[in-house]
């Protein structure tokens, strides 16, 4: 049993993380990057970005000013047991965002759509959101928190069969170009797409491309990843980099997730997590250990899984 | 690389804006205030009283919402500050502009040239643009004090008045000069000479969209 009270501290902790430790995987990418940039205004802008990171967990304030719109990822192994249930565990999270709001402190950006009430805490209706994901064994649960910011950079868009990869790479520099320009989207980015689901879960799927997987992550595709490759050199290849400006360092990645979708169509969907790419996770297990890391590790053989059931030998052999 | 660096004032002199060019690193020193929509409609559409002097205390309007709190006591607590994206202010801008005298616009993204030659350059005013976009901790620490928060009450902390005191606070680039130039527009002319390259074998989506512009050298803003 995973003591509701452990929850609730592990999950402020993240809360305090996430706004401040830019993750170490994206890091080194941006490092990379700025190694390689030779645009002169990309480049300081690159440096500016860097000791951006050290001032903020130095001096532990927020690395950005617009903190993103809070959320949780909340992943359980099969036997994990929460005190109080799921009720007490989405209080808990709701608690710990109020509070971490509060506490850190973050911007209070989450308002009501028509009437933008603030409650300066990031609490709201369907605020901060929670989706969950299980896995088949174990007793423990992930707490993951993505602070995901902002207004541009994610689009969506209804392909057919007949669009092709060339559609998608399209569609993919069309998100580019729109947002890259003046640097809307924040890059250089981690760049998510959706390919596939249903409407709503290509967005998610795009979403959690960018979000919960790290730098340097490949497709478990080899065909797929193949095309993560070539699309991060195409971003790469445009001659924009930060902020819009002459550069070479647009994509730090591009991850692809797929989903079985209409056979008629081929809905695509594409995000960035922004130079202040916003993530951190804990594991907590049945015996109250905790362990943080920065690597959602969402993306399991179990939740690409392609056939009806799902034994164990099957497991066995992944 | 050439990049300049310069000390501003928040108030500043005609002489001092007349020299920044584009691309010039810019810190500042001085009184600053936040305003966004929230400020605008209320000044502006609700007309309600400024409550502070404009532009003898700050010439200097940020278009950003801090990570910040108001303390039991009342004492502020700010974390990190950074801007929000300008273009969609330009409906109230050229009235704000005129009605407080603002001289340094200081946002994310900057205006159209069109928007700095109709009403920034004849008002004396450029823009600053943070840098990044997310030096949210550089820029806090740049925050010497927090003076004033007006209009919490009414707009909550993101969309209320902060206004601050900037000690060496930067860095931020010149984004429009006083031949209402744009240097994102300069970047984008640079850019779009290789736009048909990286777009080569592709073709248009089979299901169109009803849209406004199909040439990737225009801006969506």
């Amino acid at each position: 049993m995973i003591p509701i009270n452990l929850i609730q501290s592990t999950a402020e902790t993240l809360m305090d993380k996430a706004a401040i430790e830019i993750p170490q995987d994206y890091l080194d990418g941006l490092k990379q990057a700025a190694k390689t940039e030779d645009g002169d205004l990309s480049s300081f802008v690159l440096k500016a970005m860097l000791e951006n990171y050290e001032a903020a967990k130095e001096d532990r304030r927020a690395m950005c000013g617009d903190t993103g719109v809070p959320r949780w990822f909340v992943k359980m192994g099969n036997d994990a047991q929460i005190e109080g249930g799921m009720i007490a565990l989405e209080a808990a999270l709701r608690r710990a965002t109020a509070n971490a709001t509060n506490g850190v402190p973050l911007r209070p950006n989450r308002v009501h759509p028509l009437w933008r009430t603030d409650h300066d805490n990031n609490v709201g209706i369907g605020a901060p959101e929670i989706e969950y994901g299980f896995e088949p064994d174990g007793a423990w649960v992930d707490l993951i928190t993505v602070h995901k910011g902002g207004l541009f950079g994610s689009d969506y868009r209804m392909l057919f069969p007949s669009d092709g990869i060339q559609g998608i790479k399209r569609f993919y520099l069309d998100s580019l170009m729109a947002f890259g320009k003046r640097g809307l989207a924040c890059q250089p980015a981690i760049i998510g797409i959706g390919l596939g689901g249903s409407k709503d879960i290509c967005m998610t799927l795009g979403k959690r491309a960018s979000t919960l997987r790290v730098v340097g992550s490949k497709n478990s595709d080899p065909e797929i990843a193949k095309i993560e490759d070539q699309f991060k050199e195409l971003g790469n290849s445009i001659g924009m980099g930060a902020m819009g400006f002459v550069g070479k360092n647009m994509v730090i990645d591009c991850n692809i997730e797929v989903g079985y979708c209409h056979t008629g169509g081929m809905p695509m969907s594409v995000h960035a997590f922004c130079l202040s790419s916003r993530r951190a996770v804990a594991r907590i297990h049945a015996d109250g250990r905790v362990e943080h890391r920065t690597d959602p590790d969402w993306f399991t053989h179990y939740q690409r899984r392609e056939t009806i059931d799902w034994e164990p030998v099957q497991e066995a052999a992944e | 690389m050439n990049i300049r660096e310069i000390r501003l004032s928040t108030t500043p002199t005609p002489e001092a804006i007349a020299d920044l060019r584009l691309g010039d690193i810019v810190y500042l020193d001085g009184l600053m205030y936040t305003a966004r929509e929230g400020v605008y409609m209320r000044a502006l559409e609700d007309q309600a009283n400024i409550p502070m002097e404009l532009p003898s205390h700050s010439a200097a309007n940020f278009h950003c919402s801090p990570a910040a709190r108001i303390n039991a006591d009342g004492s502020f607590d700010m974390g990190a500050v950074t801007a929000t994206a300008s273009f969609r202010f330009a409906k109230w801008l050229p009235e704000w502009i005129a009605k407080t005298g603002a001289k340094l616009i200081v946002g994310k993204g900057g205006m159209t040239s069109k928007d700095y030659k109709d009403y920034f350059v004849p008002n004396g005013a450029i823009y600053l643009s943070t840098v990044g976009y997310g030096t949210g901790a550089l820029l806090g620490r740049g925050v010497e004090s927090v003076q004033a928060v007006h209009w919490n009450e009414e707009l909550g902390l993101a969309q209320a008045m902060w206004v601050i005191k900037c000690n060496k606070m930067g860095p931020f680039i010149v984004a429009s000069d006083m031949n209402g130039d744009c240097l994102f527009e300069r970047e984008n002319a640079k850019i779009a000479k290789n736009v048909s390259r990286v777009y080569e074998g592709t073709k248009p989506a089979v299901l169109k969209r009803y849209g406004e512009s199909d040439d990737r050298t225009d801006e969506v803003i």
